[in-house]
């Protein structure tokens, strides 16, 4: 089967200015992708292109096999979309606006009353349904915003940052509303928050300055970190010198960094060799030393880091 | 065609959601009756008719009509519905034809709501009804007008402010094409063909010719053409900007 979605060498300019650059890539059904990159380095605009709000200078995508350029309104048929900051009409109440976007949607009479209702108890806005947006919080008016990318059970589904400027709470929410949605759709999302890709995402696609500079799992991309595997080691402060040196000299190790303490507790970090576990020989050493070691914590490896090497070269030295 | 309806529908209910709906109708009625009874002395005419009273259109519209207009598109930017309206399954031509008859269905209920102005008249009277009906259609159609310049406009800026200036000033252009004191200034060096062309693209000579009480087919062909024609670049406009 084809891929739900494919880009082909998307690419828009504005003016003498490549804000996306020959981007392809493809996602299947059941995927989550994220997509990351700092402000500016095209996301939204191939988030745009894709959904049919901006043509591409050149390349193109097709979404459930119809082509972006050639069939514009049968690709906005399938795919449900969130634009960033969720732009809603401030003057209508959030079920007025639903039963406009259901009526656009093709639905009418009675099934687009059961959608509307449906779309409204699922995203959980019913206590402000007859409000209008302008008087919303913004975490009611992202999920209106939600609500109308969703009614139409689309099988696309592109959400550009959907958590932003949400509380913790109303993150857990959308993350989990999202993750529910998964199995049967394709859902791409852009954010710049790095733990929600690797609380949602089966996939991650990094972009900067208009290219695709990496394409895989979010644990490759933790994976990807110099602290990938490294051992986070927490003793009291009068100990350090012993554990430290100690620590060192194991085989594995490369070199240790030490970290902030707190709370009378001394914190460093031991870098493996060539990334490998080191977990078990620092353990053991730990035992055979009889030292008191208040915290042993193996790094998956730090997202950030990987994040600001990828998309900032001069970072690298 | 659905989609128009949907569309429509949606924009005209905006209108009435906000107060703006209200206190447009409002001022519109009362500067239409003001500037007929008080400046124009409708009554001291003595004339069964409403000349005094179409006479006034062209330059209440100048005003009234940019001040809709003006956030057809401008707002939508602003508020970044734009790229919610495009990324439904709608076309371009649905969105612009539907936000322009919506617009205009609303100018058309503000100026329905002067009927007092034509029951009056044929109490007082015996007026020719059929010149008022044929007076109102051009009015609406030169409201049309307006509406389709004021619509693109609108398409080119987020600042309503901005886009409310710039119709003001094209849609005078329209009118002044038609005045004597533009034709006379370029009476004495254009080719009275050129100066002709002009005038014909005033607002003021189509509407005064309707006003008489003769629909002439140049007359509809004139409006009818230049709001397919501003449209038709409202939608371009839109096309170019709307990425920013």
């Amino acid at each position: 089967m084809a891929p739900m979605i494919e880009i082909q060498n998307l690419t828009k300019r504005f003016g003498s200015f490549t804000a996306v650059d020959g981007v392809s890539f493809e996602v299947e059904r059941g995927e989550v992708l994220g997509f990351l990159g700092p402000n500016g380095a095209g996301k939204s605009t191939t988030m745009k292109m894709l959904t049919g709000f901006l043509h591409p200078s050149s390349g193109t995508a097709k979404v459930c096999g119809h082509d972006i350029l050639t069939e514009p309104i049968a690709v906005k048929k399938v795919i449900g979309y969130l634009p960033e900051g969720a732009p809603l009409y401030p003057d209508m109440t959030p079920r007025a606006f639903l039963e406009f976007i259901a009526e656009v949607r093709g639905y009418a009479g009675g099934d687009a009353a059961r959608r509307v209702d449906e779309v409204i108890a699922k995203v959980n806005i019913a206590s402000v349904a007859h409000q209008r947006i302008d008087t919303l919080s913004k975490g009611y008016k992202r999920r209106v915003g939600l609500a109308q990318a969703i009614l139409h059970d689309p099988q696309v589904l592109v959400l550009d940052e959907p958590t932003d400027g949400l509380d913790p709470n109303q993150k857990h929410e959308v993350r989990n509303l999202i993750r529910a949605m998964a199995k049967e759709k394709v859902i791409v999302l852009s954010t710049h928050i790095l733990e929600e890709v690797e609380a949602v995402c089966s996939r991650t696609i990094i972009i900067a300055r208009g290219k695709v500079v990496i394409d895989c799992t979010p644990a490759e991309l933790a994976a990807r970190s110099r602290y990938h595997n490294a051992v986070t080691v927490s003793v009291a402060a009068d100990k350090l010198t012993a554990v430290r040196h100690g620590l060192a000299l194991l085989d594995g190790v490369q070199s240790v960094e030490d970290l902030p303490s707190h709370d009378g507790a001394a914190r460093f970090v031991l870098i493996p060799k060539a990334k490998r576990s080191i977990a078990v020989e620092v353990g053991q050493k730990v035992r055979d030393a009889r030292w008191e070691v208040d915290e042993l914590r193996v790094e998956r490896g730090h997202l950030d880091e990987v994040f600001r090497e990828l998309t900032q070269p001069a970072a690298r030295n | 065609m659905k989609n128009v309806v949907t569309l429509f529908k949606r924009e005209l209910k905006g209108y009435f959601a906000t107060p703006v709906a209200y206190v447009f109708i409002v001022v519109f009625l009362v500067l239409v009756g003001g500037l007929t009874f008080k400046v124009g002395k409708w009554f001291d005419a003595r004339q069964a008719n409403l000349q005094g009273f179409f006479t006034w259109h062209p330059w209440l519209y100048l005003f009234l009509i940019p001040a809709i207009s003006m956030r057809l598109w401008a707002e939508e930017r602003r508020q970044g519905t734009i790229e919610l309206l495009f990324t439904l399954p709608v076309t371009m031509g649905q969105a612009v034809i539907a936000k322009f008859l919506a617009a205009w269905c609303f100018t058309g209920i503000a100026l329905a709501l002067t009927f007092p102005m034509w029951v009056s008249v044929n109490y007082l009277g015996n007026p020719d009804n059929g010149v008022i009906l044929a007076s109102y259609v051009g009015s609406l159609l030169m409201a049309g007008a307006y509406l389709a310049i004021g619509s693109f406009v609108s398409a080119w800026t987020k600042n309503q402010v901005i886009a409310f200036v710039i119709s003001v000033s094209g849609c005078f252009l329209f009118i002044l094409m038609g005045t004597d004191t533009v034709l006379d200034f370029f009476a004495g060096w254009l080719p009275r063909a050129v100066l002709e062309a002009v005038a014909s693209f005033s607002f003021l000579t189509h509407f005064q010719s309707i006003t008489k009480g003769v629909i002439d087919f140049r007359d509809l062909v004139f409006f009818g053409s230049l709001i397919g024609c501003f449209l038709f670049m409202n939608a371009i406009a839109i096309e170019l900007k709307k990425a920013d």
